[in-house]
């Protein structure tokens, strides 16, 4: 079971250009609630950074999740490849679930 | 006293529903306000102080904006004019201004306010303490300051109330807080601070905080305790998902927003429906702190070359990655030998599009591509030299074989030349905050009378 396969929508943008964000909308309280068990050290291995610089933010209200973190390069310098930082959203959503 | 916020839509090129921006006119706002630019798009506008949009989209959509103003009689305001509200895109934003009032026979005062800062400001600032970085910042060096090609501050809600303070029914911004340029006005009639920051946050990108986004226009209604957002577009409905959602919007932090003079704090907010397209939101908090203004800074890194070769060749596709190991190991040595150049002198990487060209080393997926699209870019410390590597590039990219035995092999150039001078390759260089006596001692005002002479 991948994250897309039980939330809404994965989307993630840059916060800036120095700070890319990823919004999971769960869609619902059950989402929610299995999304909310994922370890923050699971998702920082997704995208290669250290767990102590994503910040998180587990949203009831809206069944969201929110996870930030500086952009390992910077938008726009020359090692980038994705420079709105929109398709790091899918790293996310194709992550396995586990148990 | 209320205030109405009239916002066309996100940003000034992306276009708007006629008729709903007509429905906004019609409930007699206080304002038009426009945001004209941001850094999405990267740090090639702020770099070569150009616009993103291109000047016929902008002027097609500033005329509409012109004759809107017009018929409600409000001042109408634009921030971060021209992408990256640099001086010479302010000035690209009055011409565009000038142009259409002579056309349209108005006659308007026009204020501009510049947030270009002069290296030598950033330096003193820097040597006096009053610069502090953000994280993560760049490191900066007056050296570096003084490379910059532009430096801009946010403006904030001050420098746009200044603005207004002219009289000036039209004004142009340089650099400034999405946020500000909505808040202004509210905050400069008394509003509810809090909500008129929060406000502003959810109408910056117009529509997008309702449920129909590409329509565009919204209108705040801010007063002493709250505000009240709605769509201008009838199809769209604003919900208390669809709005306190876009909290989340392109911000790392959904709950805290830092402005010129504080921040906004909206941990404590209610959102409640009026009705089927009405969101009421009371109970945000604006938390006053030191005046800073933050900086954006751009400058040239290096001049590019790019060339794009697609393998079909299925042999070609499934070792993609070693062929580029053994074309970059055969190139690095061909350009010292050839140009007398080392790989330290120069930068030459291959991406792989259909395979990881967006994610690099971060994708997880391999699948099997029909064709793989290999992109080169070289980057130099001149166009000159980075175009000499490209054509000295250009026929191994072609004809490089996977092995030294077989036949030489020919893949498919998309167009001729195969190599395209890029210019120069910017980056943002700057993530700073610089901290203010008075808001208005990093800004500049002009007001200038343009269309008809006034009788």
């Amino acid at each position: 079971m991948r994250v897309a396969d039980i939330a809404l929508k994965v989307r993630s943008k840059n916060a800036g250009p120095f700070w890319v964000t990823v919004d999971i909308f769960c869609g619902s309280a059950v989402a929610f609630a299995r999304l909310s068990r994922l370890p923050t050290a699971a998702i920082a291995r997704v995208y290669g950074q250290p767990e102590q610089l994503l910040k998180r933010f587990d949203i009831a209200e809206l069944n969201v999740i929110k996870i930030s973190f500086p952009r390992p390069v910077v938008q726009g310098s020359r090692e980038d490849r994705d420079m709105h930082g929109a398709q790091w959203a899918h790293l996310l959503a194709e992550m396995e679930l586990g148990d | 006293m209320p205030t109405r916020v009239l916002v066309p839509s996100g940003v000034l090129g992306l276009g708007f529903d006629r008729k709903a921006l007509a429905r906004g006119v019609a409930m007699r706002p206080d304002i038009i306000a426009i945001d004209g630019g941001s850094t999405d798009s990267g740090p090639y506008s702020l770099g070569a102080g150009q616009s993103k949009y291109s000047r016929a989209a902008t002027r097609a959509e500033w005329r509409e904006l012109m004759l809107a103003r017009a018929e409600a009689g409000v001042p109408l305001v634009i921030g971060t004019a021209g992408t990256c509200g640099a001086d010479a895109t302010v000035d690209w934003m009055f011409d565009i201004t000038a142009e259409l009032a002579a056309e349209l026979g108005q006659s308007a005062r026009v204020a501009r306010l510049y947030s270009g800062q002069p290296a030598e400001r950033v330096i003193t600032a820097l040597r006096e303490g009053r610069i502090a970085p953000l994280t993560p910042a760049p490191e900066i060096t007056e050296a570096g300051l003084s490379a910059m090609t532009n430096i801009v501050a946010l403006a904030g809600a001050e420098q746009v109330q200044a603005a207004l303070a002219t009289g000036a029914e039209i004004v142009i911004c340089g650099r400034t807080t999405d946020t500000a340029l909505i808040a202004a006005l509210p905050l400069a009639r008394g509003d509810h601070a809090g909500a008129a920051w929060h406000g502003a946050k959810i109408a910056e990108c117009g529509a997008l905080c309702s449920t129909h986004p590409m329509t565009g226009t919204i209108m705040v209604e801010f007063d002493a305790a709250g505000f009240t957002v709605e769509p201008m577009a009838e199809a769209a409905a604003c919900t208390p998902f669809s709005v306190s959602a876009h909290m989340l919007y392109e911000n790392s932090d959904p709950f805290r927003l830092y402005e010129p003079g504080g921040h906004l704090d909206v941990t404590a907010a209610r959102y409640a429906a009026l009705d089927g397209r009405r969101v009421r939101v009371e109970g945000s908090r604006w938390v006053p702190g030191p005046y800073t203004v933050k900086l954006e800074g751009a400058r040239a890194a290096g001049y590019q070359t790019t060339i794009l070769a697609i393998l079909r060749d299925p042999r070609y596709v499934a070792k993609a990655r070693d062929w580029v190991a053994g074309l970059q190991a055969f190139l690095a040595a061909e350009i010292s030998r050839r140009m007398g150049l080392e790989p330290l002198a120069y930068s030459l990487e291959f991406r792989l599009i259909g395979q990881d060209g967006a994610l690099g080393a971060m994708e997880t997926r391999r699948g099997q591509p029909v064709e793989i699209g290999v992109l080169g870019i070289v980057t130099a410390a001149s166009q000159a030299l980075a175009s000499e590597i490209g054509k000295l590039i250009n026929p191994f990219v072609l004809h490089h074989p996977l092995t030294p035995d077989e036949e030489l092999p020919t893949f498919a150039f998309p167009y001729s030349p195969a190599t395209t001078d890029r210019g120069a390759l910017y980056e943002f260089a700057l993530n700073h905050v610089m901290r203010l006596d008075a808001p208005m001692d990093a800004f500049r005002l002009t007001v200038t009378e343009v269309g008809h002479a006034r009788r």
